[in-house]
């Protein structure tokens, strides 16, 4: 595909496909005039509108752009792993417009001078939108506050841990303090360190029957619990990153409806694998949460449906292949994904387990909320815009995934669903005009 | 979604069923189980003989790759092999190249350049020789000599031969494994073969610590009473218990433990009276096992080290046997049209 191919005009027309926001928005046969970067005009007043250009989207759905509240784009510090520019460009393949970078960097982005560096770099090699989150304890150590103010007017979007808890209660509550001053959403990944200890697999039967390190439900779901209560007590906005537990959904849905401001996100792959695909050791499937059991599978997935999980994250943890060649328990954890997020939610869609619109909601206008945006196919919105193919099938593989890192859940199966463009504001970040 | 038979079956053996390696006991059905005993039982001849010696792996290299100092399983392997006529080289790793920082690709890399015809490979972290047989060479087999708590094939098989020795049969037989479940790799092989060979039950005995997560979905019953658990047995395995673990959060002291799991003869007597008594080694007097019960009439446990070499030497000859079929079809294939 050839970004190139599309030349970036003022005004742009797309007609004769399907717009879905799963947010009230499903036409069919639909218009939509970009002008100046933004929707313009959506329906009949678009059509009749004149454009620059124009993209024939027949067979196509255009939804907003998918926004990613976890990525790991491993720059700075890791290079060997992917960089902004790979992994950016790997997301825009995968329909993203807009991704939250972890602050899992080296050096850990706890300081305005780093997130002053990935947005520097950003601005200049990513074809999307990049919105660091920065670090909520200074190093990602977890002892002492990070310069939150900083952080903040640098232009981090939240604060939060990256993929590591916070071992010290009284600390994380000092964290949920701090940032509720700055009017900061904390995420957080629920884990509880002691109960995690050195497990890399769900603590279940699979992991019985290997042999291998447990990582029970109660280490999710008491650090859950916890997160929960002193996010009341302190007020602050809370974001559960990454749960992967049925009990999990029901805590989170109580909060809500004790009216405690908690959102929460789930993996993709969550929602499509469990414990079993650890059944012969394959150490791509060695993720952190653990693959869990089918109920708590079937709970996630429910836990979207029903909206009480806001959002689907790819969780995309670009590897160089030395991470993943050992045996299972001495690799690194992480799925490269952001790829592929589309085709599994389309493979759920397939088996229904998911509506289309719970998918595209869950991938855009809900992750959008958690941050503070918007992501709807109505006039005044950013075009940040993905369109698909439905109907088509790739198969990811090394010479078909863009990211550095080739480990995908799904390598070498035929997938549904090809992500055709990507445009940030109105503008071609991925792909080229269908034929 | 991968199944673990499944995925194991088809690294382990051949298009014809038979053993190219020997990881795990999943997947392997009762007959070649039946067939690896059969076979074992005729190697225990030669370990009579004056000349101990049989010509089937003559010319072949073993290479024994312990990541994990085990004294025992070692020699036994290396007696083995010897038996076999193969030429035997020793690789103590834990002291060498990973503590270099070198990778365990790396480490098999080179071990394959010397031209190895078989790795004997003892892991502290489960699913180590799997992952060894997924990226060796092919035609080199790989015999799991215990990985983490995963598995221990080739004790377990050794248990089932001194089994079978003194019972006959595993129909109708009840077998208790008592102690360190959670830690033991021995264990998960040796409820995966009774339940196999067809034992009537499998219990394991041991406090709620000690015991992996849905055990029971294993092919077991838990008792956590000993006195209860010695009820009608047939067999009893007495499991090894590290005496790191006795103290803190696991167990609160050797004495209780023994009190309460430890084999003494007045437990021994609540089972039936032909009861065999096994321990795969090395015992903690005192801790696991009264020294009356484990050098009384009952242990079985020295015939379970002899057993080790014959069903050793078993493993060893039919996985060569299986690479060496699917090299010869693999070739005939490409010459044939």
């Amino acid at each position: 595909m050839n970004p190139s191919a599309l030349p970036n005009v003022a005004t742009l027309k797309i007609v004769g496909g399907r717009l879905l926001d799963g947010q009230g928005m499903d036409a069919e046969n639909a218009a939509l005039l970009i002008r100046d970067g933004r929707i313009a005009a959506v329906g009949d007043a678009a059509r009749q509108a004149k454009a620059d250009g124009t993209i024939n989207a027949e067979g196509h759905i255009i939804t907003p752009g998918f926004v990613d509240l976890h990525c790991n784009l491993r720059e700075p510090g890791n290079g060997q792993k992917g960089s902004i520019a790979s992994e950016t460009r790997a997301a825009a393949h995968g329909g993203f417009t807009t991704v939250c970078a972890s602050p899992e960097t080296s050096p850990v982005n706890d300081s305005g001078a780093v997130t002053h560096l990935v947005r520097d770099v950003a601005a200049c090699r990513s074809p999307i939108r990049v919105l660091p989150v920065g670090a909520l304890t200074r190093g990602l150590e977890g002892d002492l506050l990070s310069d939150m103010s900083g952080l903040a007017s640098a232009g981090c979007v939240a604060v939060g841990n990256g993929g590591r808890g916070i071992r010290n209660a009284r600390i994380l509550r000092r964290c949920m303090a701090y940032a509720k001053t700055f009017g900061l959403t904390v995420i957080l990944h629920p884990e509880n360190a002691a109960l995690a200890a050195d497990g890399y697999a769900h603590d279940g039967l699979v992991a019985s029957r290997l042999g291998l390190l447990g990582i029970p439900e109660v280490a999710e779901t008491t650090a859950v619990m916890e997160m929960i209560l002193l996010a009341e007590e302190t007020g602050v906005r809370l974001h559960l990153g990454q749960i992967s537990s049925a009990r999990s959904v029901e805590m989170l849905a109580d909060a809500r409806q004790r009216g405690i401001a908690v959102s929460a996100d789930v993996a993709m792959h969550q929602l499509l694998f469990t414990e079993d695909a650890l059944a012969g050791f394959d150490s791509r499937f060695h993720v952190r949460p653990p693959l869990r059991s089918e109920q708590d599978r079937l709970a996630l997935i429910a836990g979207v449906r029903e909206g009480v999980i806001d959002a689907i994250v790819s969780q995309h943890q670009p590897h160089d292949s030395a991470a993943k060649q050992a045996p299972l328990a001495a690799t690194e954890p992480g799925l490269s994904t952001v790829e592929s997020v589309l085709s599994m939610g389309l493979e759920l869609v397939a088996r229904q387990e998911m509506a289309l619109a719970d998918l595209i909601r869950a991938l855009t206008g809900g992750p959008a909320a958690v941050i503070g945006r918007s992501a709807r196919l109505a006039e005044g919105e950013l075009a940040d815009l993905c369109m698909f193919d439905p109907a088509a099938q790739w198969t990811p593989g090394p010479d078909s995934i863009v990211s550095a890192g080739q480990h995908t859940p799904v390598a070498g199966k035929p997938m549904p669903g090809v992500v055709r463009m990507t445009l940030v504001g109105g503008s071609v970040a991925w792909g080229s005009q269908p034929e | 979604m991968t199944d673990h038979g499944h995925s194991s079956h088809q690294l382990q053996l051949t298009e014809d069923g038979q053993l190219r390696h020997f990881l795990t006991l999943d997947g392997l059905d009762r007959q070649l189980l039946t067939d690896i005993l059969d076979t074992a039982d005729s190697f225990i001849e030669v370990g009579e003989r004056t000349i101990k010696k049989v010509p089937l792996l003559r010319g072949r290299t073993v290479v024994n790759l312990f990541f994990e100092s085990s004294t025992r399983t070692r020699s036994t392997f290396e007696l083995a092999a010897k038996r076999l006529s193969a030429d035997v080289l020793n690789l103590d790793i834990s002291t060498s190249a990973t503590s270099k920082g070198e990778s365990l690709s790396d480490t098999l890399l080179n071990l394959e350049a010397m031209a190895s015809d078989m790795f004997v490979v003892r892991h502290s972290q489960s699913g180590a020789p799997h992952f060894i047989a997924e990226h060796v060479t092919p035609g080199v087999a790989i015999i799991n000599a215990g990985d983490g708590r995963h598995a221990h094939p080739t004790q377990a098989m050794l248990d089932m031969l001194t089994i079978r020795q003194h019972k006959g049969a595993f129909e109708g037989l009840k077998v208790a494994i008592v102690g360190d479940v959670l830690h033991s790799r021995v264990a998960r092989s040796q409820i995966r073969a009774l339940n196999e060979l067809g034992a009537a039950e499998v219990r394991v005995i041991a406090p709620g610590t000690l015991l992996p997560r849905d055990v029971e979905r294993l092919g077991c019953s838990v008792e956590f009473d000993m006195n209860r658990g010695m009820k009608d047995l047939d067999v009893v395995i007495m499991l090894r218990l590290q005496k790191e673990r006795m103290e803190g959060a696991l167990l609160p002291s050797e004495r209780e433990f023994y009190r309460l799991y430890g084999l003494s003869s007045d437990k021994l007597a609540l089972a039936k009276p032909d009861c065999i008594v096994m321990h795969p080694g090395p015992i903690n007097r005192g801790v696991e096992i009264e020294s009356a019960v484990a050098d009384g009439p009952q242990s079985v446990i020295l015939n379970q080290v002899t057993n080790g070499i014959a069903i050793r030497m078993a493993v060893m000859s039919m996985a060569m046997g299986g690479q060496v079929a699917d090299r010869n079809r693999k070739q005939s294939e490409v010459v044939q049209p």
